[in-house]
């Protein structure tokens, strides 16, 4: 039985840009602005970086393929660099690849950044791209807001909610990630929302509206990782370390298979016990203390809330309107805005996550900063990313706890 | 001639959409108000995901009906060839009948042909099969989806329709057996088309009447019923692909006017070009009875004339027609119809240029799958998948090289998911698509069309129907795939 990554990686500095319509930065000002802070984080000069790994999803649309973009951008001093993706995990991925380098001793400093500069397209939403070219002859050309919504339409008759009933939980997601993004001041979308508002917005895909929709940003995020006894070195004490990296890919069972019904996402489950286990944490919902999770739309947060073990099957909704997962509840999720708000440049998402943990279980969140009752802040916090569709898709789960010296 | 053979079977498709003519009127009565009264009925109009070819492969599929599960399909029951006859054919050079019989999931060693330049192409495909429906069944399917000029009279008469009819041996389960044929040819350009043009350029309507109709019609009936040994008089229905005046004195000039003729073609669908006589004549076999006699012509460049006499078949025979006319939406939007047959070019955003290239090496190789509608079962563990695979989607089972073909396009499907789709390109918007499961186990992600906004919900079952998949319009090339529709 391997032993797991637990406490063998720490996070030595991070960094994220402002997330947004940045219509005049391009990928590598994006890079740059997140690494500028990541490396001044760290305490380290930019030569000790001795492996990167680059997470970018629509390349053809910004950055081109490979690693090269990184590796030019911030003229690294040409160490081993790889280009990951993983749909929209792709963030998280290039962090595990820079975290499992450190774990595995190939190397005591890497870095992880991911970038998407979204929009250059001249549309809204995301840009068009093909499915494969076999699954271009067959499949749906769907859009992920079409993909997400059937979620709703699915859950809604399999726990007998009236969809009006199930809309008004998930605008309370929605309002509650905008009312959290309001004290963010590098989120995407710092306005206030009535849950009014929500169920008037105009239609994108049934029954989503468009403030069911996560922001569409350009932006990205960067973290330097490294093992505990550099940290220390560094002259870090509280450093936040790596608990659990786990990934969960659909095999086709979604697909394919009647087993599934289309309520939830087969993978995040899966995921998340590998995590728990990897963490050591028998019971999630007393021992964690803030999420961020993967609510690309309204309706995948509520699901993600059952499938992470937060809420009872069916149960969701009520756990959602009894404010369980605002700022004052008992799991706060998306403290910073979450996708939702922050916005969603895809590769730098996973990353930008783990940032606001990271920030958060330092104490250093500023004015979205948690407290617990005893004025402790938290010490534990989960990420969680979903790359695809509900029909097919990568779960990631990342657990990241405080390590104190 | 003697008697060859009979129809066994017949299809009728009429695409679900109707614009009424009065919305035509509305419309473009300004552009040449004098001609114009209000024209009643309406003609049916393919959706945007419908054509020649997909129309074709709806009517014939009652005619090839899948043997039961796991039964072998007889060899007998088995068409020898296939008649794919439309002058709207959407591919100019591609053998779109070993498409048709792809869809229909029927051996690839069937013989094709591929009919068009008159509007007699179908009634000459019935004559031709004849030759061989004593030793092997023939299929006959007819199809026509002809662009119309704005503005122009046949906006107004021309409709969207397909029919198929299968030939064989005359027996005790046939519905009709053709006594007699007669062919005339004459080089009367009523109409033309020439390769390439977009619409059909026709001459005066009382020229083509009085000269052609009236002339070649009654002189080719009255030798047919000679060589047949009977008279007008004994003809109980008369097919004749013409409007209600014009067939009206056609029939006198045949001597055949007491024959029943079916108007509903006409009003409720459109001329449908070359397959407009074998709807009248499905409709002639709707309402005939045993030992009656049918007189069914083709007209475009001279005639066609067939003698029929129905059998006990037609007792219990379908309704093809009337359940085909009676399956019906009001298409409220004129302008709506333009852009479904491109004659309107509608902003439909960047999402609309997205490229639809095609790899044809993989066309080929997963053709089965693509026009057959076929997954897999797996012979070990009995799951049925979409698309086929080298392992077994079961979790239980993933076994390896498994899967036999089992077609999926006749299974009973039940809606998982739904959404309506603002934010996707669609030609008719909402996009509707979801997650379909198979009675038989399996689940696919498909697109349902012919349904609107409002329509679906959780549960509701589904049929499948093969369709235009989408447009590539850079290298002009149409693709086709299985779409679900509300059962």
């Amino acid at each position: 039985m391997a032993s797991g990554i637990k406490n063998k990686v720490v996070i030595a500095g991070m960094g994220c840009s402002k997330f947004g319509e940045r219509w005049s930065c391009g990928p590598d000002d994006l890079m740059v602005e997140a690494f500028d802070e990541a490396i001044g984080d760290a305490g380290i000069e930019r030569d000790r970086i001795e492996a990167a790994w680059l997470g970018v999803f629509f390349d053809e649309q910004s950055t081109g393929k490979s690693s090269l973009p990184l590796s030019m951008a911030l003229r690294l001093p040409n160490v081993p660099t790889t280009r990951v993706e993983n749909l929209c995990a792709t963030g998280t991925e290039a962090l595990r690849g820079a975290v499992y380098a450190v774990a595995a001793g190939a190397c005591d400093i890497a870095l992880a950044m991911g970038v998407e500069k979204l929009k250059d397209t001249g549309f809204g939403g995301l840009p068009e791209r093909t499915k494969g070219t076999f699954e271009d002859l067959y499949l749906p050309s769907s859009t992920a807001p079409g993909a997400f919504a059937q979620l709703a339409s699915a859950y809604a008759d399999r726990h007998g909610y009236s969809m009006a009933e199930l809309k008004r939980a998930m605008a309370h997601i929605s309002c509650k990630s905008h009312e959290n993004a309001t004290r963010n001041p590098k989120a995407h979308l710092r306005n206030r929302i009535t849950p009014q508002q929500v169920l008037d917005a105009p239609a994108v895909s049934y029954p989503l509206g468009v403030l069911d929709c996560c922001g569409v940003s350009d932006g990205a995020a960067c973290a330097i990782v490294t093992t505990p006894a550099v940290a220390r070195s560094l002259g870090k004490r509280d450093v936040v370390a790596v608990q659990a990296l786990q990934l969960a890919p659909s095999n086709g069972v979604e697909m394919g298979h009647q087993s599934w019904d289309g309520t939830h996402t087969l993978t995040t489950p899966l995921a998340a016990q590998r995590a728990y286990a990897e963490a050591g944490i028998g019971n999630p919902r007393e021992q964690i203390d803030l999420i961020e999770v993967h609510d690309c739309f309204s309706i995948t947060e509520l699901v993600l809330m059952e499938d992470l073990g937060f809420s009872d099957i069916g149960r969701a909704p009520h756990d959602v309107l009894d404010g369980r997962y605002d700022r004052d509840g008992a799991i706060p999720c998306q403290i910073d805005g979450g996708l939702k708000c922050f916005g969603h440049p895809i590769g730098a998402t996973g990353l930008r996550m783990a940032y606001e943990i990271y920030l958060q279980l330092l104490g250093r969140a500023g004015d979205r900063q948690l407290r617990s009752g005893a004025g402790r802040g938290p010490a534990i916090g989960l990420t969680h990313n979903l790359g695809g569709i509900p029909n097919r898709n990568i779960a990631s789960v990342s657990i990241l706890g405080l390590l104190s010296a | 001639m003697t008697a060859q053979g009979a129809i066994l079977r017949y299809g009728v498709h009429v695409p679900k959409l109707r614009l009424p003519r009065a919305a035509i009127d509305a419309a473009m009565a300004w552009a040449n108000p004098p001609a114009r009264k209000v024209s009643p009925g309406a003609r049916a109009i393919c959706n945007w995901d419908e054509d020649a070819l997909t129309m074709a492969v709806e009517a014939a599929r009652s005619c090839v009906a899948a043997p039961a599960r796991g039964a072998a399909r007889e060899a007998a029951a088995l068409p020898h060839s296939i008649f794919f006859c439309s002058t709207s054919a959407p591919f100019a050079d591609r053998d779109e009948a070993i498409l048709l019989t792809s869809a229909l999931d029927l051996p690839e060693s069937i013989e094709t042909l591929n009919l068009g330049g008159s509007l007699r192409a179908g009634t000459s495909a019935l004559i031709s099969a004849l030759r061989h429906a004593h030793t092997a069944p023939s299929l006959v399917v007819a199809s026509d989806a002809r662009l119309t000029r704005v503005g122009s009279p046949q906006e107004l008469t021309y409709g969207d329709a397909a029919a198929a009819m299968m030939l064989g041996p005359s027996g005790p389960a046939a519905l009709a057996t053709i006594l007699a044929t007669r062919t005339v040819g004459s080089d009367f350009v009523d109409h033309y088309r020439m390769n390439g043009a977009d619409f059909d350029y026709a001459l005066e309507e009382r020229w083509v009447r009085d000269e052609s109709l009236l002339q070649i019609v009654p002189k080719t009936v009255a030798e047919l019923l000679s060589a047949a040994g009977c008279s007008g008089a004994d003809i109980r229905h008369f097919a004749v692909p013409a409007g209600a005046a014009a067939a009206q004195r056609i029939a006198r000039a045949c001597g055949v006017e007491a024959a029943q003729r079916d108007e509903r073609v006409l009003t409720e669908c459109g001329d449908a070009g070359a397959a407009l006589p074998l709807l009248m004549l499905s409709g002639a076999l709707e309402a005939a009875a045993p030992g009656e006699l049918i007189l069914a012509v083709g007209i475009g460049q001279g005639i066609d004339a067939l003698l029929l006499r129905a059998e006990a078949g037609v007792r219990e025979g379908p309704r093809a027609l009337s359940e085909a006319l009676a399956r019906r939406r009001e298409e409220s939007s004129y302008v709506r119809y333009l852009s479904h047959r491109g004659l309107l070019n509608v902003d439909f955003g960047m999402r609309a240029e997205r490229d639809q290239r095609t790899a044809h090496t993989v066309a080929f190789r997963k053709r089965g799958a693509l026009n057959g509608f076929q997954g897999g079962r797996c012979t070990r563990c009995g799951t049925v998948q979409f698309p086929p695979s080298r392992v077994c989607v079961n979790p239980a089972c993933r076994a390896t090289d498994t899967q036999a073909p089992y077609r999926l396009a006749d299974s009973a499907g039940r809606v998982k998911s739904f959404t309506e789709d603002w934010q996707a390109y669609a030609a008719r918007p909402p996009y509707l698509y979801g997650n379909v499961e198979f009675a038989e186990g399996g689940n696919l992600l498909m697109e349902i069309t012919d349904t609107e906004s409002g329509e679906i919900k959780i549960n509701d079952a589904v049929r499948f129907v093969f369709r235009i998949k989408d447009d590539d319009r850079a290298r002009g090339f149409r693709r086709y795939f299985w779409k679900a529709t509300k059962a």
